[in-house]
């Protein structure tokens, strides 16, 4: 059972005005002994939330970097069941962390709802954000994930109507993932204001706590994104420096760092 | 799951408002795809009972592809195979060689309807694709076709059209670097610049409400054999067969006939090496439910969902997927769905080439292997109907290279 941990996590951080980081990362890029540390690494570099990528064979809501990431991954042996495994070993040493899985459902559905759901309460995951499951299409995996205090978060764009927000608020908990652009992960062109815009708006909608990812690449953007958004997910420039670093993995863990660091410190300064 | 005689004559074969067919197909797409496609699906269900876009879709059919297209009797091949009358619907005599251009008429129409001056496609075997360039000269649109890095290696001649015809082919290296890899890139590319693109799909696969579009504008097929059936042979056929791969050409022709339940329906998958090698496509076969681009469907997977090369000799059969229709009618028992191998597949090819003066495409020669082992239980005085889906000049090359015969 969880302990509700994002909660817990964004009402602390809106207690002392500070706003979420959220770094992601592929699991098992590019192979499964990296990613433990690496989480720990974002951790200590001011991590708050730590997406993890359940590597699927076809993201196509994904850019090229986060699939060949993804196609990493899997080349390197990793599965549904060893992603789960990397969060128990996490689990070890940090039981404070909120965790999030995120990827797409065809390999859930191979593993099955039930057993998947049962493996991510046992395993420590906090919450699932499944890419290609809208609210209308959700069956026995939001029940089954509900039962084992698993939050589910959704997306939200640019393009989303007032009344899917409302749906969409509805369904979500733990944060709504506001997709700052239109496009895939790891598009170029960020419009911060008019982010700034969107989220005012949303909020009218939505009651959780919103964090905006797509696009987010230098500490500038993630403190621009804070400074009206609950929080930052930066994934693609992440998942483009382990890229880098696949012939010398011990040294991901560090780059990770150093990319998060002056983020950390941008959005705190920020605050 | 399989349904009575009278259920299936019941049924009105339509998807509900989300676009499910039963439990599959659906909308299992990112967010950021939902806008576009409930936009399309309000264009689309607001034009398709339109008279003037009805009426530019069905002259331009008639003008520009050629229809109707001739039910033509196969007599030499029927008699040497010693049972069924065997009828080929010839939609290889389409403007560009394939029932595809049915498909791509009706979308291009429908961006042009809604002010999109861009059209994307993606595409397999490349005959989508020179569909999609072909129309969007037509009306003077914007073309970009994604294709797999190997299927433009086995497609050359197309890859030439479509440059032709004034599209950009844009090469897709990831992945298996064939048809379900260019699809996800053109997806991409879609939610990407949805304000001034429309994105053609190819096949009756892809989240709601494409099934549903693609279908309605290759049903065209299917209605021409009801009155050209009823013409050449005064009923219906007993039997209708079309090879799938994402499954339009077999969707166009089975459709009308769906409520006509004394009509036998096969649809003919890629066995490639053989249904027990895994080196096949043949989901319906042998893969099983799951959720792939956008829709629930049956796939083939291997045990951790990671979606599964595929094989087959035919690039247009060469894809995981199958569209939704397709798991539904499977499921409910109106139609089945059986495996022709390559092997089988290039011998209907020689057979047919020598035997009618008629050389198909390797998709099409799928669906020819199996209707020779059907035929041959049935009586003289019944008929097949198989969809010619296609023809196989931009075959040649690849059944040379084969038999180890060089052309260049």
């Amino acid at each position: 059972m969880s302990s509700y941990r994002i909660q817990q996590r964004m009402d602390a951080l809106s207690a002392i005005g500070r706003k979420a980081l959220i770094p992601y990362i592929v699991a098992g890029d590019p192979t499964p002994s990296v990613t433990v540390p690496a989480m720990h690494a974002m951790v200590e570099a001011g991590a708050d939330i730590i997406e993890l990528g359940m590597p699927f064979s076809d993201p196509f809501a994904d850019g090229p970097v986060n699939q060949r990431g993804a196609e990493r991954a899997i080349a390197g042996g990793t599965t549904l069941r060893g992603v789960l495994d990397t969060v128990s070993e996490f689990r070890q040493n940090d039981q404070q962390t909120p965790v999030v899985l995120m990827g797409y459902l065809n390999p859930v559905i191979a593993m099955g709802e039930t057993a998947f759901c049962e493996a991510c309460g046992e395993s420590g995951v906090d919450g699932l954000l499944i890419v290609d499951m809208p609210p209308e299409e959700e069956g026995s995996l939001v029940q089954e994930a509900k039962d084992r205090g698993l939050d589910l978060i959704y997306l939200a764009a640019p393009t989303t109507t007032d009344d899917r927000l409302a749906t969409i608020g509805q369904a979500t908990s733990g944060y709504l993932y506001y997709v700052s652009l239109k496009g895939i992960t790891g598009s170029s062109k960020l419009d911060t204001s008019e982010v700034k815009e969107r989220i005012e708006h949303i909020r009218q909608h939505v009651s959780v706590p919103i964090c905006v990812g797509f696009g987010i690449r230098t500490a500038e953007d993630a403190a621009a994104i804070s400074s009206t958004a609950d929080g930052s997910i930066v994934g693609t420039v992440l998942v483009s420096q382990v890229e880098s670093l696949t012939n010398d993995p011990a040294k991901i863990p560090e780059a990770l760092q150093s990319i998060l660091k002056p983020m950390r410190e941008a959005m705190d300064a920020s605050a | 799951m399989a349904l009575t005689e009278q259920e299936l004559r019941s049924l009105d074969y339509e998807p509900d408002t989300g676009g499910h067919f039963g439990d599959y197909g659906g909308r299992y797409v990112s967010e950021t795809l939902m806008a576009a496609l409930s936009e399309l699906d309000q264009n689309y269900q607001k034009l398709k009972n339109d008279p003037d876009f009805q009426g530019e879709f069905d002259a331009d059919l008639a003008s520009f592809v050629g229809r109707p297209s001739p039910l033509y009797h196969a007599e030499r091949w029927s008699k040497a195979i010693g049972g069924a009358q065997i009828y080929f619907k010839r939609e290889d005599l389409n403007h560009t060689g394939a029932h595809k251009v049915n498909n791509t008429i009706g979308q291009a129409l429908l961006a042009k309807y809604s002010g999109k001056p861009r059209v994307i496609a993606e595409t397999g075997a490349g005959q989508h694709g020179v569909a999609s360039a072909t129309v969007a000269a037509r009306l003077g649109l914007e073309c970009v076709v994604y294709m797999g890095a190997d299927d433009i290696e086995r497609q050359s001649p197309n890859v030439y059209r479509m440059k032709l015809l004034g599209a950009e082919v844009v090469p897709v290296e990831s992945g298996s670097r064939t048809l379900k890899d260019a699809l996800n890139e053109a997806m991409r590319d879609w939610v990407t610049n949805v304000d001034d693109t429309f994105y053609i799909i190819g096949t009756v696969a892809g989240p709601a409400p494409y099934p549903q579009i693609v279908r309605d504008f290759n049903a065209v097929v299917g209605r021409e054999v009801k009155w050209q059936s009823k013409e050449l042979f005064g009923q219906y056929p007993d039997a209708l067969v079309a090879c799938v791969g994402g499954g339009s050409n077999a969707i166009g022709l089975f459709y009308p006939f769906l409520k006509d339940t004394e009509v036998a329906i096969y649809g003919v998958e890629a066995a490639g090496h053989g249904l027990s090698t895994r080196q096949h496509a043949a989901p319906l076969c042998s893969g099983r439910p799951g959720v792939l681009h956008g829709a629930k469907t049956y796939l083939m997977d291997n045990n951790d969902g990671q979606i599964a090369h595929t094989h087959s000799v035919s690039a247009g059969l060469d894809y995981p997927g199958v569209g939704p229709e397709h798991a539904y009618l499977k499921d409910i028992g109106r139609a089945s769905y059986v495996g022709a191998t390559d092997e089988e597949a290039l011998h209907a090819f020689h057979e047919v080439s020598q035997v009618e003066g008629i050389i198909p495409a390797l998709e099409t020669a799928h669906a020819l292997a199996y209707t020779k082992t059907l035929a041959a239980t049935m009586r003289p005085d019944q008929t097949v109907v198989i969809n010619m889906s296609g023809r196989g000049d931009k075959d040649i090359f690849t059944v040379a290279k084969l038999e180890g015969i060089s052309l260049t």
